[in-house]
């Protein structure tokens, strides 16, 4: 729609703004998904453990983390919101081709999942006073179940734009529609995508914690719930870096298989090449571009390992893959941003590895409940906090920014799926929206955040006065 | 019954339950910088929505979802074409939904409190009242029919869209869902907030009763059926109802009438555009309908098993939250001293 006429805008591309936007807010609502995935199992594990044992230091854990869980689920549910309606709203083009098929997971989702967490959650905030124990304990691990449901109808649609499957193309109709809802669900990139997610998700949440007890126990306060939580936390980390090496092992086999360019991609592999030339680099001086290679680190036989599971196999590579596409959807180029495809990975895989590396060193200075230790290791402890979620943003961008030129792979272009109704100006409008105003939550989120985690845990615990009624605004 | 026409249904009733339900929340929150003298009174009011609010907000999200999966052209068209207000109303909910849960924690990052929580207050106002006036706008356009070309993409401005019968809808939504959120405080606050509720809501509501009546007659004259006349017969009466309810202290009768009000109203609406879903003003044989906008069979079949099961699951656990949460909200229940 336009607002007026805006003349001497319209060469503003509402494409290239609306990938911007797109990938802006994605950005900034998956810095909270992960927390609140990994977060809220954290915290009905430490309730279920005050339930179990009845000791204080569960409950105030509980409480601490529960708040630190709810300040980002907030944020989570209304940028959640800016996604669905994106959709429609500068992707209708995508909208009308693929909605028969996408649709579905997202519907889905909503009526198996969403209203499902949104409503226990409820229940848990304001439960407290009102639930008998175990009925409230219930209440936060239905909202977990919720929670990983609703990121399972969530990869389920991503999963089609990686590998489309359970789908015809209608061509009266000009659109894709669905005739396997079973394959949509059970998509090989969805099934590897979601493990993926879940384990990378818990490092986030456990990393957060770790910092948390970190801040304390440097100043010597909350001593024994503050061990608890760091020990916790740092295994929590460590158990969900292994998951997350795992499953990302088993996600880049099903990306080899779906997506071959992506994984060439990743790789700047030119070449198609087998055995001992499937090499992985480690470190490229020049520029991964294949021409100009000054420098580089690189261990044979392992792209091939990672890509086949065997040490002589082959690995496709960019100019073989393009040709071959070039053949099959015509002229045009189908080799996403090398430079970005490349050092994202790598920075991915790093960034998960570094966070690991410092769950098994602070796992082993904390043994034997050991908390006098130098500054400098808390500090590092807290400011390690940020690196998973740092190491999955990356990821997310390989993987939606790999699959380009595709919106969804080898179906419809990202240059076609644009709103035809929309003009830059509409779509510059609300750029400037969505920035201002999810700049200015950044800020107010991160200071409350900080200061729930610096508070600490509560001298007094809640009363068990069940006439009372909870009110948590 | 064709699958499409049960989509139209599903949909409808979605929508509908999204309105009945934040309807009131959005009605509370206008009613701040009515009823709200001090801070413990507008926590009695933001509390009195605190558990549910969330979980009223999620059905427009659900009805949004399950739009783009049954009918997908209408999503896409709609979306798109109404970019501007939709981005205003997405910007309005996330005031809100931040709003709420930020105005008291304001202490704990050492901010001028009274500075901290009117800021906040002032969101939530207008979190409110935007989305409220903004949805009857959208609806009363989708009744009335846009400019669409033979793609079903939308031609027209931000301007096309603030006509005379769409602003009447837009202040017919804004007023209703204000008095809807004062019969709710009626309902779940005790103390002198109660009555000053009810007396807010007689004239909120006299208004609210001239304007639907204008607008729901100028529907029913535009989009003539038999079951838009019950209906809309039948909103007439039970918005009138409700407010005699409201004036002899039956809170609970006044806002069961209110939620039929919303229900009818909103249902007749949904009974004008059938078997349209979105019609176009440029060439009636532009128009989305029920037919050229749905999705195929199987994923019509796919979803309404999924709905069947699911939708009565839904409103049994939400109906026990409103069960848990249904003790009222009072100065007293404020614990002194919190923030």
């Amino acid at each position: 729609m336009h607002i007026a006429n805006p003349a001497v805008l319209t060469d503003l591309s509402a494409l290239d703004l609306s990938r911007w936007q797109f990938g802006l807010t994605t950005v900034y609502h998956f810095l909270f998904v992960p927390l609140t995935i990994g977060m809220v199992v954290l915290v009905a594990i430490l309730q279920t453990a005050w339930v179990k044992t009845n000791n204080e230091k569960f409950l105030k854990l509980t409480k601490l983390f529960g708040k630190v869980f709810l300040i980002n689920f907030a944020m989570g549910v209304v940028t959640g919101i800016v996604q669905e309606f994106q959709f429609g709203m500068n992707w209708s083009a995508y909208s009308r081709f693929v909605g028969d098929v996408f649709g579905a997971p997202l519907a889905m989702e909503g009526l198996l999942a969403f209203f499902f967490e949104a409503t226990f959650i409820g229940l848990w905030i304001f439960g407290w006073d009102r639930l008998p124990k175990k009925v409230h304990l219930a209440t936060i691990w239905l909202t977990a179940l919720g929670v990983w449901l609703s990121a399972y109808f969530i990869l389920a649609a991503n999963g089609f734009m990686q590998n489309p499957v359970g789908f015809q193309i209608n061509e009266a109709k000009n659109r894709a529609e669905l005739v396997d809802i079973g394959a949509v669900l059970t998509n090989i990139v969805a099934i590897n995508q979601f493990p993926h997610t879940i384990t990378a998700s818990f490092m986030f949440a456990g990393a957060v914690v770790v910092a948390v007890g970190a801040y304390h126990l440097k100043r010597k306060q909350f001593i024994e719930p503050m061990r608890t939580a760091t020990r916790f936390g740092l295994w929590t980390v460590l158990l969900g870096g292994i998951g997350t090496v795992i499953t990302g092992d088993g996600l880049g086999l099903a990306m080899v298989q779906t997506q071959p360019m992506k994984m060439a991609a990743a790789e700047a592999l030119y070449k198609t090449s087998t055995g001992a030339d499937a090499s992985f680099s480690i470190f490229t001086l020049g520029t991964p571009d294949g021409v100009s290679e000054l420098f580089s680190v690189r261990i044979p036989y392992l792209l091939s390992y990672l890509s086949t599971h065997t040490l002589n196999g082959t690995v496709e590579g960019l100019n073989d893959l393009q040709a071959q596409y070039v053949h099959l959807y015509g002229p045009g180029n189908y080799m996403p941003v090398l430079w970005i495809t490349y050092w994202a990975f790598r920075w991915m895989i790093g960034l998960g590895a570094l966070s690991m590396l410092i769950a098994v060193v602070g796992l082993v200075l904390t043994r034997k409940w050991k908390y006098n230790l130098p500054n400098w290791v808390w500090n590092v402890a807290i400011w390690a906090a940020p690196l998973p979620v740092l190491g999955i943003s990356i990821g997310w961008m390989f993987t939606e920014m790999g699959r380009q030129p595709w919106i969804v792979f080898k179906l419809m272009k990202t240059a076609s799926a644009v709103s035809p109704g929309i003009n830059g100006v509409d779509v510059l409008i609300s750029l400037f929206v969505f920035t201002l105003i999810y700049g200015a939550l950044a800020v107010v989120e991160f200071k409350l955040l900080l200061a729930a985690a610096q508070k600490g845990v509560e001298e007094q615990v809640v009363s068990e006065d069940a006439d009372k009624l909870a009110v948590a605004y | 019954m064709q699958l499409n026409e049960i989509w139209f249904l599903i949909v409808g009733f979605l929508f509908i339950g999204y309105f009945v339900l934040d309807g009131f929340d959005f009605g509370v929150g206008m009613a701040i910088p009515f009823l709200g003298k001090d801070d413990t009174d507008r926590r009695v009011l933001i509390n009195s929505i605190g558990p549910v609010w969330d979980l009223n907000e999620t059905w427009v999200i659900v009805a949004g979802a399950t739009l783009f999966a049954a009918f997908p052209e209408w999503y896409a068209s709609l979306f798109s074409g109404f970019y501007l207000p939709l981005l205003l109303i997405l910007a309005a909910l996330i005031a809100r939904g931040v709003a709420f849960e930020y105005r008291g924690k304001g202490h704990t990052i050492g901010a001028d409190e009274k500075k901290w929580k009117s800021r906040f207050d002032w969101m939530i106002v207008i979190g409110s009242a935007l989305p409220s006036l903004l949805w009857g706008v959208a609806f009363a356009n989708i009744v009335q029919g846009v400019p669409l070309n033979k793609d079903h993409v939308y031609t027209g401005t931000l301007f096309t869209l603030l006509n005379p019968y769409g602003l009447l809808g837009g202040l017919v939504t804004l007023t209703l869902f204000f008095t809807h959120g004062l019969v709710f405080i009626t309902l779940k606050t005790d103390g002198d907030i109660k009555d000053r509720a009810r007396a807010l809501a007689t004239k909120a509501g006299t208004v609210t009763t001239v304007l639907a009546a204008g607008f729901l007659v100028w529907t029913l004259v535009a989009h003539f059926s038999l079951i838009g006349f019950i209906l809309t017969a039948l909103a007439a009466l039970s918005l009138i109802a409700a407010l005699f309810a409201n004036h002899y202290k039956r809170e609970g009768i006044s806002f069961s009438l209110l939620v039929f009000t919303i229900i009818t109203a909103v249902g007749s609406l949904f009974a004008a555009l059938f078997p349209n879903v979105f019609p176009s003003t440029t060439n009636p044989a532009f128009s989305l309908t029920i037919d050229n906008a749905s999705s195929s069979q199987y994923t019509l079949t796919v979803m309404t098993w999924v709905a069947v099961f699911m939708i009565p699951l839904v409103l049994i656990y939400q109906g026990w939250t409103y069960w848990v949460f249904r003790k009222r909200v009072s100065r007293q229940s404020i614990p002194a001293g919190s923030h």
